[in-house]
C-alpha cells in the first residue's frame, strides 16, 4: 500500500471536529434564519410565534408546515425602505468597488514593480492597517472630517475654503471610510497576480512598439483579471451588508440593507421581518457568493 | 534595444500617495491621545491624562479584559480546529461531502457580518443558551477558524510532501509521521493563524453585539457605544493602546514567518 493511501485515512478523521464545528455553528443556524422567517411575530420572548415543537409529534410538525406563512417577505418586498435598502446598498457596494479598483491598482501595480527585497516590505505595510482594529480606522476618520477636525483646519488655513465645510455624515465620508477600510482587500489580491506576471511579455509588447498605454491596456490588464474578479468580490461582497461604516460616518436620511436589518433586529425587536431580510440578502449574495468560491478553488488548484 | 523601465515616477508616486493614505489617519489618532486638551482637535501639549482616565474607568477595562478572555480562548480553539480542517483540505483524499465541507470554510470568509450574527444569536436563542463569553466565544471561532484554516493549508501546499512520505517509509505512523515532520514544518503558518484569528476577534463589533449577552460588553461594543456619543478623547487613547497591542502581535508574527523562510520555505502570506 503506497504512503499517500494510509495518509488518506487520518485526514478523513482530522476533517470530522471542523465539519461537525461548522455543521453545528454554521449551517445550523441558517436552518433557524429560514424558520424564523417564515414564522409570525408575537409580544413576547422570543418575538416570534415558534413554528416547529418537536415535543408535540408528528401530526403538531405537520400543522406547523401548514402555518407557515410568507408575509413576511410580501412585507419585504412591498415595503418601500426595504426596496430602497436594497437598492441602496447595491448602488454603494458597485460605486465603492469601482473606487478601490481605480485607487489599489495604481497602488498594486507600483508594489509589483519594487525591487524583490522592497516588495515584500511593501506587502507588510500594506497589511498592517489590516491587522489594526477597523473601528479605530474608522474613528480615525471622524477625528479628521469632523466640523473643527483636522481636515477643515487645513482647508481654511490654506484659505481653500472660507467657511467649515460638512464632511461627517454624507455620503462622500462613508466612501472614504469604506475605501480606506477595504483598500488592502483589494490590493493583496492584484498585487498577488500582477508580482507573477512576467515582465518578457510587457518588454516584448513595447520592443514590438507599443506605447505604454496599449501595453498596459492590451497586456497587463488583462494578464490581472484574475486579480481583479478576487479583488472586486473580496470587496463588493461584505459592503452590500456592510453596517458600522454607513451607521458611524453616511447620513441618517438612507440606509442600507445592514443598517436596516439591525434596526429591525434591535430596535423594532421584529426577527421574523429581519430574519427575511437577510435571507434575501443571502439570495441576493449567492450569485456573487458562488462566483467568489469557485475563483477561490480554481487558484487553489492552480497552486 | 528599448528595455521598459521596470519602476516609473508614477508607480513611485501611486505607491507613496497609498500607504501615506493608509498611515496618516492612524498617526494622527496616535499623537492626539497625547493631547492634554479636552478638545480633541485642539492642540493643548503633550500630556498622558486620557491614559489615566482609560484606567480608572472600570466599564473599559472590565470590557477590555472580556476581550482579551475571548481573542485567546477562541483563537486557541480556532487555530486547533482551523489546522485539522486545512490538513483534510490539502491531505484528504476525496471524502463525501468535502465540497460542502470547502463552502462552509471559504462562506464566512466573504459573508456579511450582520448575517453570521444574526444566524448564530437565533441559534443560542433557540437552544437557549445564556449568552455572554461562551457565546461571543464559539462565534468568533466559527469565523476565526476559516482564516486559519486559508493561511495553514496555503502552508501545507507549498511544501515537498515527499517529507512525509519518507518518514513512513522509515516506519512512522502516519500521525507519528505528522507531528515529528509536519507539524514543525507548518508551526509558522499556525502561529500567524492564531495571531491572525486573535485579532479579528479583538476586533469584531457586529457578531459580538449579536452574540453576546447584556453585562457582558467587549471592547468595540464599548467603544462604539462611545463615539456614537461624539468623540471623546479617551477614545484615543484606548485605539493607541489597542494599536500597540496588535503592533507586538504583528512584530511576534511577522519574526514567526521570518523563522520559517530562513527554513528555506517561503513565507506564509498573512
Amino acid at each position: 500500500m503506497s504512503a499517500r493511501r494510509i495518509f488518506a485515512r487520518p485526514a478523513r478523521i482530522a476533517a470530522i471536529a471542523p465539519y461537525v464545528w461548522m455543521v453545528l455553528f454554521f449551517l445550523v443556524p441558517f436552518g433557524f434564519v429560514l424558520k424564523i422567517s417564515l414564522s409570525q411575530t408575537a409580544i413576547a420572548q422570543p418575538p416570534y410565534e415558534p413554528v416547529f415543537d418537536l415535543t408535540a409529534g408528528w401530526t403538531a410538525i405537520r400543522a406547523a408546515f401548514a402555518a407557515l406563512s410568507l408575509d413576511n417577505f410580501k412585507l419585504i418586498a412591498s415595503d418601500d425602505l426595504y426596496v430602497f435598502a436594497y437598492l441602496r446598498s447595491l448602488t454603494v457596494a458597485m460605486t465603492a468597488t469601482a473606487l478601490l479598483l481605480l485607487i489599489g491598482y495604481p497602488i498594486a501595480y507600483g508594489m509589483a514593480r519594487l525591487p524583490k527585497r522592497w516588495q515584500a516590505v511593501a506587502m507588510v505595510l500594506v497589511i498592517v492597517p489590516f491587522w489594526t482594529s477597523f473601528l479605530i480606522r474608522i474613528y480615525a476618520w471622524i477625528n479628521i472630517l469632523q466640523h473643527d477636525g483636522l481636515l477643515n483646519r487645513i482647508l481654511l488655513a490654506l484659505h481653500l475654503v472660507s467657511q467649515p465645510v460638512v464632511w461627517l455624515s454624507t455620503d462622500t465620508a462613508m466612501y472614504i471610510g469604506i475605501v480606506y477600510s477595504y483598500l488592502p482587500f483589494m490590493i493583496l489580491p492584484l498585487y498577488a497576480t500582477l508580482a507573477k506576471m512576467e515582465p518578457a511579455l510587457e518588454e516584448a509588447a513595447s520592443d514590438l512598439g507599443a506605447p505604454p498605454w496599449q501595453v498596459f491596456w492590451l497586456v497587463t490588464f488583462p494578464l490581472s483579471l484574475p486579480g481583479v474578479g478576487a479583488g472586486v468580490l473580496l470587496c463588493f461582497i461584505p459592503i452590500v451588508g456592510e453596517f458600522v461604516i454607513p451607521d458611524l460616518l453616511a447620513g441618517s436620511d438612507s440606509l442600507m440593507i445592514g443598517q436596516t436589518l439591525w434596526l429591525e433586529f434591535f430596535t423594532n425587536k421584529d426577527w421574523p421581518v429581519a430574519s427575511s431580510a437577510a435571507i434575501v440578502l443571502l439570495v441576493v449574495l449567492l450569485l456573487p457568493l458562488l462566483l467568489y468560491e469557485r475563483l477561490q478553488r480554481r487558484q487553489l488548484e492552480e497552486r | 534595444m528599448r528595455k521598459a523601465s521596470r519602476l516609473s515616477r508614477f508607480n513611485i508616486a501611486s505607491l507613496a500617495l497609498g500607504l501615506a493614505f493608509l498611515y496618516l489617519p492612524i498617526l494622527i489618532l496616535v499623537i492626539y491621545s497625547f493631547n492634554a486638551s479636552r478638545l480633541v482637535t485642539v492642540w493643548g501639549g503633550w500630556s498622558l491624562r486620557w491614559y489615566h482616565e482609560f484606567f480608572n474607568d472600570r466599564a473599559m477595562i472590565e470590557a477590555s479584559w472580556m476581550s482579551l478572555r475571548v481573542a485567546v480562548t477562541s483563537a486557541t480553539i480556532a487555530t486547533l480546529i482551523g489546522t485539522l480542517a486545512a490538513v483534510a483540505l490539502s491531505r484528504g483524499e476525496r471524502f463525501r461531502g468535502r465540497t460542502l465541507f470547502s463552502g462552509m470554510l471559504y462562506a464566512p470568509l466573504v459573508m456579511p457580518e450582520v448575517i453570521s450574527g444574526l444566524s448564530l444569536l437565533l441559534l443560542f436563542v433557540a437552544l437557549n443558551a445564556e449568552r455572554g463569553f461562551w457565546t461571543v466565544t464559539i462565534a468568533h471561532t466559527t469565523l476565526t477558524m476559516c482564516f486559519v484554516a486559508v493561511v495553514v493549508q496555503s502552508r501545507l501546499g507549498s511544501f515537498d510532501r515527499s517529507l512525509e512520505e519518507a518518514a513512513m517509509d522509515l516506519g512512522c505512523d502516519p500521525v507519528r509521521a505528522f507531528l515529528s515532520v509536519t507539524l514543525p514544518l507548518i508551526a509558522p503558518a499556525i502561529v500567524a493563524g492564531w495571531m491572525l484569528a486573535f485579532t479579528l476577534s479583538l476586533d469584531d463589533l457586529v457578531i459580538a453585539s449579536f452574540t453576546t449577552g447584556p453585562g457582558s460588553a467587549t471592547l468595540p461594543i464599548r467603544i462604539y457605544s462611545e463615539v456614537r456619543l461624539g468623540v471623546k478623547p479617551e477614545i484615543n487613547a484606548i485605539c493607541t493602546l489597542v494599536i500597540g497591542l496588535i503592533a507586538v502581535v504583528i512584530v511576534i508574527a511577522s519574526l514567526a514567518s521570518k523563522l520559517s523562510s530562513s527554513q528555506g520555505e517561503s513565507a506564509a502570506p498573512l
